[in-house]
């Protein structure tokens, strides 16, 4: 015991900066808990009843769970892929190019990352209904939506590792005679790929996740947050708390594959 | 002959991003302030003209400016909040983690992936009336036997914090890691004890991230309506759920639209005051 609080006392800042980190999770650590939850013929949803398999083994018993999270997975898919080409794109226009008008695009990049969503919701919804497009709001409204405000978020993290990048490996590899497409995707390209990959998760868990603007835009469409939001109402199934569940755990899976791939090219890299 | 070919290839790599941005970020602005102009007499069914009915944001501000000032003040506190936590969470990250630094910046992104509204649930059930943490006061006699957190500002501005933290981490950790640790040891050679090395070099060495992560969390944290929805009562309502319930359920269009340009104006100033004050323009 007075090891540990010897540790403490030398280690003040990382202890607090752990406590932190613990506080941070105190709730998943209730939704992993309530994911086992048996919550049949009880009063008070928000209390730990039995312990039971029975949510993790049938994920889809309540009506419009799955077919809500199956609608997210689409958006997402088709909006990561939208935002990151998009971004990218402008990510290298403003990295390897000046041109007139490059100060202004960065500002009109920065804006939606500092636009509360409440704000860009309602106006999308008002360009819609001006358009006339009010009564076809659902899937593409909430697709453009998640493009647009995902683009940003891409463009600042790929910039960020391009600008990182060292300029003397392109001009080696055109030292060593290979043109201008060569150099691209045999030098560039794989440098740059773990950026466009991070900004493809965060795009994914970006348009996954949100309610506000989705609620403003979707019609009569029912994406995962949109379901969770309108069972709220009642008494949320627990079935829900599996989805959170597996959710962080395959972001977490995903993250350490690619740390592990990451150290292993390094390694490899190195021995070479 | 180049240098035209280069500048042609960078407008045609911004071009797609510039149309989809221009289209459906900045024109909305202009369509929503059109509807803010709009004839309050209008519905979804008869249309809607701008008739520049100025009046509509006397009539927003004066109905809601209460709970407009309230979002703000629960936005600075939880940004306050925020700022201390994730400093404490980032330096620790920076300068304490040695070779774990790596497994603990993904733990902090980590709890992000479980929705959002997932984890708002999960702490109104923390907070219930007969929870573990009331019942812990209540024990303590730090609570009366009526006390509770739910639906009380402290449960939404508790919220507000935990949910717009990682948004204070990722800058603030940014620009700590940049920062020479020996300039530390510097100080520390020139006698300055741990306060004054605190406050005169890892401080404002740290401003940038500081100002980029109270910015990204006192925007989205003002605007927000899950947590005052979710662990509030209508009387911590904040101007999102305003906003949120003029446009879906009472249709008032005319008067959500001045709401909603109100509050961008507002923040928008404010941003400009405080970015000029914490002197890094060149942050933008």
């Amino acid at each position: 015991m007075t090891r540990i609080g010897r540790w403490i006392g030398s280690h003040l800042v990382l202890t607090g900066g752990l406590l932190v980190l613990l506080y941070m999770y105190i709730p998943n650590i209730i939704v992993a808990i309530m994911s086992f939850n048996d919550s049949s013929g009880a009063r008070n949803l928000y209390k730990f009843q039995k312990f039971t398999w029975d949510n993790w083994l049938h994920p889809c018993a309540p009506n419009n769970l799955c077919s809500s999270v199956v609608t997210s997975i689409e958006i997402g898919l088709l909006a990561t892929i939208g935002a990151t080409v998009i971004g990218t794109f402008a990510a290298f226009g403003l990295v390897r190019h000046r041109f007139a008008g490059r100060t202004a695009m960065n500002l009109v990049l920065f804006l939606p990352m500092a636009t509360p969503e409440i704000v860009m919701g309602s106006s999308l919804l008002a360009l819609f209904v001006a358009a006339g497009l009010g009564g076809q709001l659902g899937f593409w409204t909430i697709l453009i939506a998640h493009i647009m405000f995902c683009i940003s978020f891409v463009v600042v993290t790929v910039k960020s590792r391009l600008a990182g990048l060292d300029g003397n490996l392109e001009q080696a590899a055109a030292d060593l005679y290979a043109n201008e497409w060569q150099t691209f995707w045999k030098v560039t390209f794989p440098l740059v790929f773990p950026g466009i990959l991070s900004a493809a998760l965060l795009a994914f868990s970006l348009s996954f996740d949100d309610f506000i603007i989705t609620n403003l835009n979707s019609g009569q469409t029912v994406t995962f947050p949109m379901y969770v939001w309108g069972a709220a109402q009642r008494g949320v199934p627990m079935q829900v708390n599996v989805i959170g569940t597996l959710m962080f755990l395959v972001a977490l899976a995903a993250v350490i594959i690619g740390e592990v791939g990451a150290r292993r090219r390094r390694k490899a890299l190195a021995a070479r | 002959m180049i240098a035209t070919a280069r500048k042609r290839t960078g407008y045609l790599l911004i071009l797609p991003a510039a149309v989809w941005l221009a289209i459906f970020f900045v024109v909305p602005f202009y369509s929503l302030l059109a509807t803010s102009l709009y004839d309050p007499e209008g519905s979804v069914l008869t249309g809607y003209d701008v008739t520049w009915h100025l009046a509509n944001y006397w009539d927003a501000l004066s109905e809601y400016g209460t709970v407009m000032l309230r979002s703000l003040w629960y936005g600075a506190i939880a940004t306050f909040f925020c700022l201390i936590l994730g400093y404490l969470l980032s330096y620790a990250i920076a300068f304490k983690a040695g070779r774990w630094k790596t497994v603990m910046l993904v733990l902090v992104i980590a709890p992000f992936f479980t929705s959002f509204l997932i984890r708002t649930l999960a702490w109104k059930m923390i907070l219930a009336d007969d929870g573990f943490v009331v019942n812990t006061l209540q024990a303590l006699h730090l609570m009366g036997d009526d006390g509770r957190l739910l639906a009380t500002p402290v449960a939404v501005v508790a919220g507000l914090t935990y949910n717009f933290l990682p948004f204070m981490i990722l800058p603030l950790y940014t620009s700590l890691e940049k920062m020479d640790p020996k300039l530390n040891e510097a100080a520390a050679d020139l006698y300055a004890n741990p306060f004054t090395r605190f406050w005169k070099v890892t401080w404002p060495l740290s401003l940038p991230g500081v100002v980029g992560g109270t910015l990204l969390t006192f925007i989205p944290a003002t605007g927000d309506y899950i947590n005052a929805e979710l662990l509030g009562s209508p009387n911590e309502r904040m101007v999102g759920n305003v906003i949120q319930s003029l446009f879906t359920t009472q249709g008032n269009y005319a008067l959500a639209g001045a709401l909603s340009v109100s509050l961008m104006v507002i923040i928008v100033a404010m941003v400009l005051v405080y970015v000029r004050k914490a002197g890094t323009e060149e942050l933008l």
